[in-house]
């Protein structure tokens, strides 16, 4: 058996660097166990010819595609937006755009503003000084001032609006609609210790330069100088608790597939919003039959996404193409309930600046827009270069309906059962996803863009996984409190996105580590009486 | 180690005739056809997990055709390829991505384009600032955070 921790973490991506971080300062023996291990920038694909290749194989979003050992399955046939993220230190942060918007203060109030869904036990004041521990820690870029965003004081400026930003801009301009260029974990500037961004091209798949912000180039060399330990290719089973109802560690396969358990006087789930509730469910014992920290039964219930509706088209100037990290405006145009519009709350928007060769060539002929045979050649250099796109990311409600539950066949390489997804996209999303596209089309013809393609939604766009744990105040509709402590075991903590109420219509990672680090002052200012 | 034994000669035959089918060479841009032996030897060498689809989209089409593509003639071909196109599922989209992905980096081809024949890393490219004054309307018309309580 192993030493007994103070503080067991699981996962070092986005809020379990974070927590990890934050809570070094007690100086408390920590340990942080990941499935995955250390990223080596010189094998992210931006260093290759085959770069964009890598895209459909060993660097796909999809872990059913990418298939790596730190990868498990996940079954989402029965959802039509299908589960990407990453696995390894860094977790998601490795291989996302680095767009950084925080959720408004009235995403915290949406039962009192809009009837619907539940207001959030915590508001955005009680975030503020987190969000803003939270930037500096990560690094961002962006401009002040925005009069539709939450006021943010990006130590970086802003990306460059680079030759796409421009086409956007005055298409925005032209129908009077708001946009600004996003906050972004993209350092414009060298800043500590990485370097400044130098427009690799498209960021999602691991940036070679260290200019994005993931957590195992931010957080954890700061975390692991203060004392943290991190153990890689740990991938937990189950978490144990004694008969006092308490936790009392972890089941766990090390590097070698070896079964391990390692004691814990706290244990804090840092999984996400599939890989949390799949680890509560199955740890399955007497005292808690149906999963750990399942007295509500909402375990995995109300997932939420956020659907992508996607429209995009090429104009007949240069566009930004592979030449610029992916995102570099937003608009809130859209962003609050307008009761007209027949849906209640509302969508940010995303612009894409373009796409490499290979992403044009594959996406096009798809879409049957890029022919085969002899016209093939002039089309492309049509479309190559000239893509925009318009993506409205709408804010999704919880619905018990849409779950992570345990699939009764499927399993990992340890033989754990795999998350099975069953999701619905509801008729409030579908109506503002309608209400996108038709909002987006407008801007691309303001824009001058022909050839215009829909992806409704896009259909590998399951990056935000909200909602399975949610906090609450009462212990029958919440499965952790307002302070990320679960109900029923008084020395868990969740602290990934599980715990969302509702979901904005924004990326929530911000938000997502905001919260881990709110967490950990909650719990550092009560060490005394933890588990009261 | 060469992945060329993992595609039959009648498949290799046919891997090369729908690629022409796909991109044909063309005069007027100097670029050669997807079936241009050196991007076929980059398809064959980098086939990897792909290789289980294409087999799969290959023998699709050599059932739709009723013999090898090539010994079709050209209105044959066109119509399995529609049908192929139509019907051929994961394994089809795979094949012709694979096709794609593999014309699209070939030196001769991204030079026909203008793009530069390396790797992003360590090289970059330059971003233009762009013009700051667009934001200006955005600042006029203002706004607000919509009120929490």
């Amino acid at each position: 058996m192993n030493d007994p921790v103070d503080v067991l973490i699981i996962g070092a991506g986005a809020s379990g660097a974070a927590v990890a971080w934050s809570l070094a300062d007690t100086k408390m023996h920590i340990l942080c166990l990941d499935q995955g291990g250390w990223m080596n920038p010189a094998e992210y694909p931006s260093t290759g010819r085959d770069w964009e290749a890598k895209f459909y194989g060993d660097w796909s979003t999809s872990p059913n595609v990418r298939r790596r050992p730190e990868d498990y399955p996940i079954n989402d046939d029965n959802s039509p937006i299908k589960v990407v993220n990453f696995n390894g230190v860094g977790g998601s942060t490795v291989m996302y755009t680095a767009h950084w918007p925080r959720l408004h203060p009235s995403d915290f109030r949406v039962k009192t503003l809009d009837g619907v869904a539940d207001d959030w036990p915590i508001d955005y004041d009680t975030l503020v000084p987190f969000f803003e521990e939270n930037d500096r820690m990560m690094g961002v870029s962006g401009l002040s001032g925005d009069p539709l965003s939450p006021l943010t004081r990006p130590p970086m400026p802003p990306q460059p609006l680079g030759l796409s930003g421009p086409i956007v801009a005055k298409a925005m301009n032209r129908l009077g609609w708001h946009w600004w260029p996003s906050d972004t974990t993209v350092a414009t500037m060298d800043y500590e210790g990485r370097a400044r961004c130098i427009n690799l091209g498209h960021c999602t798949p691991a940036c070679a330069q260290g200019a994005k912000a993931s957590t195992d180039i931010t957080y954890w060399p700061h975390a692991i100088r203060a004392g943290v330990e991190l153990k890689t290719h740990c991938r937990v089973r189950e978490i144990l608790t004694n008969e006092h109802g308490m936790a009392s560690g972890v089941v766990y396969y090390d590097k070698d597939g070896v079964e391990q358990f390692q004691p814990a006087e706290v244990v804090i789930i840092a999984c996400n919003g599939v890989g949390t509730p799949r680890l509560l469910l199955n740890s399955v014992s007497g005292k808690f039959p149906n999963g750990l920290a399942n007295s509500s039964g909402l375990v995995g219930k109300n997932l939420m996404f956020h659907p992508y509706a996607q429209i995009y088209g090429f104009v007949n100037e240069p566009t930004d193409s592979n030449r610029a990290p992916p995102t570099c405006l937003w608009s809130k145009e859209f962003y609050d309930t307008d009761p007209s519009r027949g849906f209640v709350r509302g969508y940010g928007i995303q612009f894409g600046r373009g796409a490499g060769p290979v992403f044009e060539a594959v996406a096009s002929e798809q879409k049957g827009i890029l022919p085969w045979g002899a016209d093939h050649h002039r089309v492309f250099r049509k479309l190559n270069g000239h893509r925009i796109a318009v993506s409205a990311i709408c804010e999704d409600l919880p619905e018990e309906r849409n779950r992570v539950t345990l699939d009764p066949i499927l399993k990992d390489d340890h033989g754990i059962p795999a998350p099975r997804i069953d999701y619905t996209i509801s008729e409030n999303s579908r109506k503002m996803m309608e209400h996108g596209l038709a909002r987006g089309r407008e801007i691309l013809e303001a824009a001058g863009a022909s050839d215009i393609c829909i992806n409704n939604p896009i259909p590998w766009g399951g990056w935000h996984l909200l909602g399975t744990a949610r906090m609450g105040t009462d212990p029958a509709r919440s499965v952790v409190n307002e302070w990320g402590r679960s109900h029923d075991v008084k020395n868990l903590f969740i602290v990934d996105g599980s715990v969302f109420v509702t979901s904005g219509g924004v990326n929530p990672t911000s938000t997502i580590q905001a919260i881990a680090l709110y967490v950990a002052d909650q719990m550092k200012q009560r060490l005394a009486n933890l588990f009261d | 180690m060469s992945d060329f034994n993992e595609l039959t000669l009648t498949q290799r035959n046919d891997l090369r005739t729908v690629a022409a089918m796909i991109i044909p060479a063309s005069d007027e841009y100097r670029v050669p056809g997807a079936d241009d032996p050196t991007i076929q030897a980059d398809m064959l060498k980098t086939l990897g997990r792909d290789t289980a689809l294409v087999r799969h989209a290959l023998d699709q089409l050599a059932r739709l055709a009723g013999m090898p593509l090539a010994e079709l003639d050209d209105a044959e071909r066109e119509a399995v390829a529609k049908e192929f196109r139509g019907g051929g599922g994961a394994a089809a989209a795979t094949l012709v991505r694979v096709v794609l992905q593999c014309y699209y980096r070939d030196d001769r081809v991204l030079r026909s384009l203008g793009l530069e024949l390396r790797a992003p890393f360590p090289k970059g490219h330059v971003l233009p600032e762009g013009d700051w004054s667009l934001l200006d309307p955005v600042k006029a018309r203002g706004g607000g955070l919509r009120r929490a309580r």
